[in-house]
């Protein structure tokens, strides 16, 4: 029994979509389930993901035929040390209020990973400790990597705009 | 008088070529190294090419006993007002070598973090462009350093983008992301 089965089995509603392409093993999920299965996939001694590789997001603003309902979606990427095996996460975060709930309580990793992901995308974590900038420097206005933030639009500490 | 006028002139003229001959064998420098050209400035500055060759082997890593703050590397908006710390903290006389395209004109990093050239930040005297520039070009502009050492030059003069004076001018030619895609939009 994979993962994504055991996954699958325990938390149906809250599944909108999974697939595992190669092995890839992803499931995308509603917000409000982030927690539970975040929960069940640390302690449950079958699966013990120990391990949060990556955390991150992407904006599908002006994405084209591929355009989904939610502008942004969180990625999440697990690992078991002791089993070898991962799975994806990815949760769909509307553009409305970009908030979505914290993981750092249980894996302290997701600490500075939120944090940048709030950098560079604007998307508040409920429950983190110390959510505020940083890579940039708290006086950078808007988030760098949305995909409307204007490419080559500097804000600089000294010097001139260039 | 006009003798003596002239011999002191000749007096100080020696002094300053003396210390100027002093000066360029004796390179205290500061590697402010943030990136990828560290490597190459190591590769120069280490046995096989040798810098110690020209007197500029000793790094100190305080500004405050340094005479070239050599800038090897990216430097992002939020580095920029610790570049000019250091540069402000060093005593005179004092020099700057850009190091690599992106201390020169920002390289390819056309985007919300990097500042295009330190030259809007601080006075920059010798500009080593390259990604990165190989030891041979590190030596030839040190070398170049040399010389406006010998000749008490300094540059006092920061670039400003809108009137695009200060800056070498093969150095104002760097290919943006933003000239790309004016270019694709209306070829001309």
């Amino acid at each position: 029994m994979t993962s994504l089965q055991r996954v699958q089995e325990k938390f149906s509603k809250e599944i909108i979509e999974t697939h595992a392409f190669r092995g890839d093993e992803t499931v995308i999920l509603h917000p409000g389930a982030l927690r539970a299965i975040a929960q069940f996939l640390k302690e449950t001694p079958e699966l013990d993901f120990n391990f949060l590789m990556d955390l991150t997001a992407v904006d599908y603003l002006n994405f084209g035929e591929c355009s989904r309902s939610a502008r942004f979606e969180v990625v999440y990427h697990f690992y078991s040390l002791k089993h070898n095996h991962r799975l994806r996460l990815k949760v769909p975060v509307a553009e409305e209020n970009p908030e979505i709930d914290t993981l750092s309580d249980l894996w302290v990793s997701a600490d500075w990973y939120e944090r940048e992901v709030w950098d560079m995308f604007g998307i508040r974590f409920k429950g983190h400790p110390n959510l505020k900038r940083i890579l940039m420097y708290e006086e950078f206005q808007g988030h760098a990597l949305r995909k409307d933030y204007p490419f080559n639009k500097r804000q600089p500490l000294i010097g001139p705009m260039n | 008088m006009s003798f003596m006028s002239s011999a002191s002139n000749f007096f100080t003229s020696k002094v300053s070529d003396a210390l100027g001959w002093a000066r360029k064998y004796s390179i205290f420098q500061y590697p402010f190294v943030t990136a990828c050209c560290g490597m190459e400035y190591m590769s120069t500055a280490a046995g096989h090419y040798d810098v110690d060759r020209f007197g500029a082997g000793f790094p100190r890593f305080s500004p405050r006993q340094s005479d070239v703050l050599f800038v090897v590397g990216t430097i992002s908006h939020k580095m920029a007002p610790v570049l000019k710390t250091v540069y402000d903290q060093m005593c005179e006389p004092k020099w700057v070598v850009a190091f690599g395209v992106c201390t020169c004109t920002g390289g390819f990093y056309d985007n919300y973090a990097t500042v295009m050239g330190i030259d809007t930040i601080i006075p920059v005297d010798i500009y080593i462009p390259g990604c990165p520039p190989r030891p041979e070009n590190v030596i030839d502009g040190l070398m170049k350093l040399q010389d406006k050492i010998q000749k008490g030059e300094q540059s006092r003069t920061l670039y400003d983008p809108r009137t695009k004076i200060g800056r070498p001018t093969h150095l104002q030619q760097g290919y943006t992301i933003s000239q790309h895609i004016k270019n694709i939009e209306s070829p001309s």
